[in-house]
């Protein structure tokens, strides 16, 4: 019985993580974000302030190189190359929170911002689930 | 094969260690949850000396877990050791956090409950109701162990974040399942990092790296006599320094602000966040299948 319940709960956040995995969450994005310009956007420096943020906030679900681990999706995906800074900073404002993705709103604005920075900076590499 | 288990369980803890910032607030809760799969072990120490009693310190280990990104779960465990009287164990509480909106809004609300099975002896301060005061603080631990209370609490948190800054409010209403009327409190809190932009080198001593705040809480007495009638408050700054790859160590003074409360309580809490602590788990299934 008991691996049963276990059975089921690891297939229903599966199936959660991996709808938040299929870019769905783009759809939601108001057109004001997407369109919203990264005050960081000619900082020389964010991409390696948002390469820190990453370790420290987000590497344990995504891996150390944004390659994704088991249901967490990578990263370095042509889906969120083509994201808008906006889009990008939407996603860690609000966070995707029925489908496993948290929100970032406990980072400051200009932190998210750079964040989306190390984002864009990443190279885009295999086949895009996410 | 047992002794393995722990060893590699101790090693992904010491991998996965995280260090996020944490806001500086020992009473008030935000909106910000415990991110799914991952779980922050933390303390936090009330330390004080009451008019009239002996000094004691009582600490209330919490354990709080991301169920999901929108429900974080916690257990706490706590005790106290008063000066010329004993150490005892004085509880434990279970409580669940809901997020019931799924994006960020100018106020954002959770849902709290919890359920207190703890003795009359409890020191931990985890949240002033009613007419909670110094005398609370006074008695033999003896006698305060022989009381117990079966409580059920829920708040209302509400919290919003405006240029760096959270702001924190929260309602709280708390039921003894056996007796005694509904006894209501609040709690108040703002924070704000000492450095907004995030820094090119990891320094430990960067100022992004500290977050100060203050608190505000104490009881609003309860359904009979609804008030700040003999009830207590207190208030306090608080400092916290999130060490890169490390714990979370936060101070804060509390001055109590009538004759109700306590002079002074200095509170300290250490937490360490282990990331994705889930991940070891599901490993271990697919192992022992």
């Amino acid at each position: 019985m008991v691996r049963r319940m276990t059975l089921l709960a690891v297939l229903a956040s599966s199936t959660l993580v991996y709808a938040a995995a299929n870019g769905a969450w783009l759809e939601k994005v108001p057109q004001s974000e997407q369109a919203r310009p990264n005050p960081y956007a000619r900082n020389a420096d964010a991409v390696a302030a948002g390469a820190l943020l990453y370790k420290r906030d987000c590497a344990s679900c995504h891996g150390n190189q944004a390659q994704g681990i088991g249901r967490h999706p990578s990263l370095r995906t042509e889906r969120v190359h083509k994201a808008t800074d906006g889009d990008l900073h939407w996603l860690l404002t609000n966070g995707n929170l029925a489908h496993g993705m948290p929100s970032w709103s406990r980072l400051p604005d200009d932190q998210r911002w750079q964040l989306v920075r190390y984002l864009h900076s990443l190279p885009v590499e295999g086949p895009s689930r996410p | 094969m047992r002794r393995l288990s722990t060893l590699a369980f101790v090693f992904t803890i010491f991998l996965g260690t995280l260090s996020a910032q944490e806001l500086p607030y020992f009473v008030t809760y935000s909106h910000h949850m415990e991110e799914p799969g991952s779980l922050d072990l933390e303390t936090k120490t009330a330390a004080g000396t009451p008019r009239g009693g002996n000094g004691f310190g009582a600490t209330a280990l919490e354990l709080e877990y991301g169920t999901t990104a929108w429900w974080t779960s916690e257990l706490y465990l706590e005790g106290q050791k008063t000066a010329k009287d004993s150490a005892i164990f004085t509880g434990f509480r279970i409580e669940n956090r809901i997020r019931p909106l799924m994006r960020e809004h100018w106020i954002n609300p959770v849902l709290y409950f919890e359920f207190e099975n703890i003795n009359g002896a409890n020191k931990s301060l985890l949240e002033v109701v009613g007419h909670d005061g110094n005398d609370d603080l006074t008695g033999a631990n003896a006698e305060g162990r022989a009381e117990k209370l079966r409580e059920a609490e829920f708040k209302l948190i509400l919290s919003s974040n405006a240029k760096g800054w959270n702001f924190a409010e929260n309602i709280v209403a708390e039921k003894n399942l056996k007796h005694a009327p509904w006894e209501f409190g609040y709690a108040l809190a703002a924070s704000r990092p000492l450095r907004l932009e995030g820094g090119t080198r990891s320094s430990a001593f960067a100022l992004q790296n500290f977050a100060a705040g203050a608190e505000l809480y104490g009881g609003l007495g309860d359904r009979d006599s609804f008030g700040l009638h003999e009830t207590s408050h207190y208030f306090g700054p608080s400092l916290n320094w999130s060490i890169p790859s490390g714990p979370t160590i936060t101070f804060s003074p509390n001055f109590g602000l009538n004759d109700h409360s306590a002079p002074r309580l200095y509170r300290f809490g250490v937490s360490y966040e282990i990331g994705q602590v889930s991940r070891f788990f599901s490993r271990h299934h697919q192992e022992a299948r």
